[in-house]
């Protein structure tokens, strides 16, 4: 019997499961070092204020306490690093105000940490915490990045002016106000992208160790990023030599982008670790994460699109104010600018495209990537400008973007705001999604819908985004203080199995499969002799980790290339135990063959040779089998795809459902499509959260209005539909993989397809907008404040 | 301190608990059954879902002095002693409803309730109903849907369902 397909393509049942089925799983929270002792944070309960006092005298004489610690404590702690500096309009750096890990004599978010109590038990740090007493004086808050630009608005920092962080352009003016002067049609909508918290269901926890014998810290953290956060904190924060700091992130429940970033809680449990010579816990209420986590989005945006006479999009201008929180966290500078506004051509020819961004400071929890960071905010412009220049121009939503796509014989495509795309097929996957979905069919389900009473429309977006950020060089030049390569390192072991180390990690994604398939690919080795290590900076060499839907396209290419290397070694040593030439040695399906002969050995045979090498070229190799490999990309990725929604709208309630939902997407090479199908349901899941559910409410002082789940609202199983997913993939030409990622298509996709789909429901309103999220008030409002021309007839 | 005393998975385990202590955090901090998990603070999310005397309960609803005398079943009690999976478990794990995992103790043990309460069937709109109160970020709960539709013919003796698309 043939072995079991294992390899690219199959939808092998992941290897991760039966521990996190059966209970098993490891998580941060789960684990308990001896001695161990808890800490509790507290956190600024208001917007704006200076701290005044903090008499920590109560709180210290209770119960079970051993330290307290502010940031008078902390004098020699640098802030929390910012990795990626963005200049202004006129070149200066953009303004970037220390983010102290505890607040320093003023808080400037609700969840600002202040304090930090460590006690015997969790209980008896949060209960001192509550004993400390803190004098403030209010200051007055702004919330909004609209407010927050207005003269005489509340500064957040001292020395920022107009609490502009920067003020930041790219593409080319003159091209676009010459466009927009010979227009034959101008169409502009105002847009915001709604603020979304990100709510992994793991909270943040983290646990810091420290061992005086030999002076080696531990922290356990849930990060998306274990070297990335040790290289952070050893280097900015708590000046420690990286070497004697090991950063373990073990089963993470999920990041969504949140996870990424580093956060005081581990830097002050790491610190404080070494003060107390007792291990520190911290687990987050969901609470604390609501005012603590970096948010989402939240971005003010104005498009203009022109267009020629024959409908051709001519000329793009865009002007977007990002919000950037009280303080700036690790990548939030660069999600409105090069993780955004690069890709404001979308998937058309539009040939000239002016973008500025505005970032601004407000006394809102820091805000960074969530889920698509910054091309869902631009998939969202475009298509949703697009579809206002169909109305506008009568010419069929469908056909207007036919008419302007990047046609598949123009890649590699050069935008005009710096990306190149490499590949792909605007017409295919939009003519699948159309087919998938019956867009043929839909008036006659509109019909029906009516005589039920209820309002249906269908809506879609063609989008495109760009994953596996890259190459370092670009990156920094532009600014990013990391490269973005990935790390791999593939080791057989003497009687056959592999042990992959890899720099990504994974919080939901799978990779223990997929990582693990690409080995069985390459190298004929069976999964089950395959595991995938990730999340400790103790056993991998290095790594970004994951986001960004890097870590096949990018992680995954490193380890092709370290495979590479390890056939092209094991070449050798089967040359050597076959008497042969290399040249004449091939490899395929595990086995080193003399070409043309039936001559030879099994990759498992080649490795324990290398481990044991009684018979071995050793004037010419060196015993073992095992490569590393560092791959830094050539360029970005560019999934895309279409997504179509159909909505019905209940006339008495405002109701949007969602009744259908399509998404085709080009992913690139497929690995896992099981894998692939549950990133893309959970993606598209989270964009109709944004679309229909989900606000990060402030009110305009900055006092956070949404801060549990019983005002934030979250998608529910009954919110939600069964979804219709398929890929139509062209191959990405600069990896070996042909990857291009797949774990944000579906919030980038979604939030306009859906939006489009209401408005299109409520076309006979007379209505050409609804901003997110398209609530049940919002809806019913609209309905109610425009007497509908067809009541009226 | 009280002593509450009650049966975990089948075995008799008793503990001296604060008045104030919850059920889920005598579950992970005293006797260490960490497959439950803490995801919020307001009783929303259901990630610590178990079964106390047959029945779902939120875990971090109860106090710990409440389940005194109760039979507690969590997550890891579920597979036979051979190992062999509970059914919901084998099909959340075929049917890819799991990501990350951390809802998953919690939307196991719920759902479990869900197809043994509905003897008559169970539609996917009783399904979604059922998960009202377990929250999952990571898969869009279509295949948790799947998951457990394909579960119900196991759990009432029906033989295999139809096999996964
Ligand atoms: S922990 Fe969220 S409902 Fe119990
Ligand atoms: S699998 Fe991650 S929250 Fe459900």
């Amino acid at each position: 019997m043939a072995p079991p397909f294992e390899g690219i393509g199959a939808s092998v049942r992941r290897k991760e499961d039966l521990r996190f089925i059966s209970g098993h799983g490891h998580y941060t929270d789960d684990i308990n070092r001896p001695g161990q002792v808890y800490a509790y944070f507290r956190r600024s309960d208001r917007p704006h204020a200076k701290i005044v006092s903090i008499d920590t005298k109560e709180a210290a004489a209770a119960p079970g306490v051993l330290a307290i610690y502010t940031a008078a404590d902390l004098a020699a702690i640098g802030g929390l690093p910012c990795g990626w500096q963005i200049h202004n309009k006129d070149g200066s750096p953009m303004a970037e105000p220390k983010h102290p890990v505890l607040a320093e004599g003023r808080v400037r978010h609700v969840g600002d940490p202040i304090a930090v109590v460590i006690a015997e038990t969790k209980q008896q740090a949060k209960d001192a915490a509550e004993l400390l007493a803190i004098d403030f004086e209010d200051l007055p808050g702004v919330a909004t990045v609209t407010d927050a630009v207005k003269p005489g608005a509340p500064q957040v920092h001292d020395g920022v002016a107009n609490n502009v962080c920067y003020d930041w352009h790219i593409g080319d003016k003159a091209a676009v106000d010459a466009a927009f002067a010979r227009a034959a049609h101008k169409v502009r909508l105002d847009l915001t992208n709604n603020r979304l918290i990100p709510n992994a269901m793991e909270p943040r926890a983290a646990i810091g160790e420290y061992d005086a014998a030999t002076g080696d810290y531990t922290l356990y953290t849930t990060t998306q990023n274990p070297h990335v956060i040790r290289l952070l904190m050893c280097a900015f924060v708590l000046q420690l030599p990286e070497h004697k700091v090991r950063v373990v992130a073990p089963d993470v429940g999920g990041g969504f982008g949140s996870k990424i970033y580093h956060y005081a809680e581990e830097a002050v449990v790491t610190w404080a670790a070494a003060k107390l010579h007792r291990p520190i816990k911290w687990t987050a209420e969901r609470s604390e994460s609501f005012m603590s986590d970096a948010h989402g989005r939240d971005h003010v945006t104005t498009g203009e699109l022109a267009l020629d006479k024959d409908g051709k999009f001519i000329g793009l201008r865009v002007h977007t104010y990002a919000n950037m929180g009280a303080y700036l966290s690790t990548f939030a500078t660069a999600v409105p600018t090069y993780l955004s506004a690069t890709l404001l051509a979308g998937t058309y020819t539009t040939p000239a495209i002016y973008g500025e961004v505005t970032a601004v400071f407000t006394n809102t929890v820091p805000v960074d990537a969530y889920r698509g960071a910054g091309r869902p905010e631009t998939a969202y412009l475009i298509e949703r400008l697009v579809d206002c220049a169909a109305r506008e121009t009568g010419i069929d939503r469908v056909e207007i973007r036919r008419r302007n796509f990047i046609p598949r014989s123009a890649f590699p495509y050069q935008t005009p705001v710096a990306l190149q795309y490499d590949s792909g097929d605007y017409v295919a996957t939009l003519d699948v999604a159309m087919k998938k979905a019956d867009w043929a069919g839909f008036p006659a389900r509109r019909a029906a819908a009516a005589a039920k009473g209820r309002l249906r429309g269908i809506g879609m977006s063609t989008y495109i985004e760009a994953c596996g950020v890259a190459p370092s060089a670009v990156a920094g030049a532009l600014g990013a203080r990391a490269g973005l390569y990935e790390v791999a390192n593939i080791r057989f072991n003497p009687t056959g199995s592999v042990t992959v180390f890899t720099g990504t990690h994974s919080h939901g994604q799978g990779h223990e499969t997929t990582l693990a398939q690409l080995v069985t690919e390459q190298l004929g080795v069976p999964l089950a002799q395959v595991e995938v290590v990730h999340g400790d900076t103790a056993k991998i060499p290095f790594g970004m980790g994951t986001y960004g839907s890097r870590s096949l396209a990018v992680g995954g290419s490193a380890m092709v290339k370290a495979m590479d290397k390890i056939i092209a070694k094991g070449k050798k040593i089967a040359a050597h135990l076959l008497e042969a030439d290399v040249r004449d040695i091939e490899f395929k399906d595990g086995k080193f063959t003399v070409a043309g002969t039936d001559k030879s050995k099994t990759i498992g045979e080649i490795a324990f040779t290398a481990y044991v090498p009684h018979n071995y070229p050793h004037e010419e190799l060196e015993p073992g089998l095992e490569e590393t490999a560092f791959y830094d990309p050539k360029n970005f990725t560019f999934p895309g795809g279409c997504h179509i929604c159909e909505v019905e709208i209940d006339r008495d309630t405002g109701v949007v459902h969602v009744v259908n939902f399509t998404a085709v997407d080009d992913v690139g090479r497929v690995v896992n499509p099981m894998i692939v199908e549950g990133q893309v349901q959970g993606g598209v899941a989270q964009g109709i959260g944004q679309a229909l559910l989900e606000n990060a409410a402030y009110d305009a002082s900055g006092q956070l209005v949404s801060g549990s789940f019983m005002d934030y609202t979250m998608p529910r199983a009954d919110d939600l539909p069964s979804f219709h997913v398929a890929t139509e993939n062209t191959m990405c030409t600069h990896n070996p993989l042909g990857s291009k990622g797949c774990g944000e298509v579906g919030a980038i996709g979604s939030p306009p397809a859906v939006i489009n789909a209401v408005v299109d429901a409520l076309r006979d309103y007379g209505v050409r907008h609804v901003d997110m999220p398209a609530t049940p008030a919002k809806i019913w409002s609209i309905m109610h404040a425009a007497a509908p021309k067809m009541a009226a007839e | 301190m009280p002593q509450v005393s009650l049966t975990v998975n089948g075995k008799p385990a008793s503990a001296e608990v604060e008045a104030r202590t919850l059920l889920v955090e005598l579950l992970r901090e005293k006797l260490g059954l960490t497959g439950t998990h803490v995801g919020c603070d307001t009783s929303q999310c259901g990630a610590c879902v178990v079964h106390v005397d047959g029945m779902a309960v939120k875990s971090c609803t109860m106090l710990a002095v409440q389940a005194d005398g109760a039979k507690v079943t969590t997550i890891e009690g579920l597979a036979a002693a051979d190992g062999t999976l509970h059914p919901m478990q084998e099909m959340f794990r075929e049917h890819h409803a799991l990501q990350c995992g951390f809802c998953t103790p919690g939307m196991v043990m719920t759902a479990i309730d869900l197809v043994a309460t509905h003897p008559d069937g169970l539609t996917e709109e009783q399904i979604r109903h059922g998960l009202e109160g377990n929250l999952c970020r990571c898969t869009g709960y279509h295949n948790i849907v799947k998951a457990i539709a394909a579960a119900w013919p196991l759990m009432h003796g029906k033989g295999m369902p139809a096999a996964a698309e």
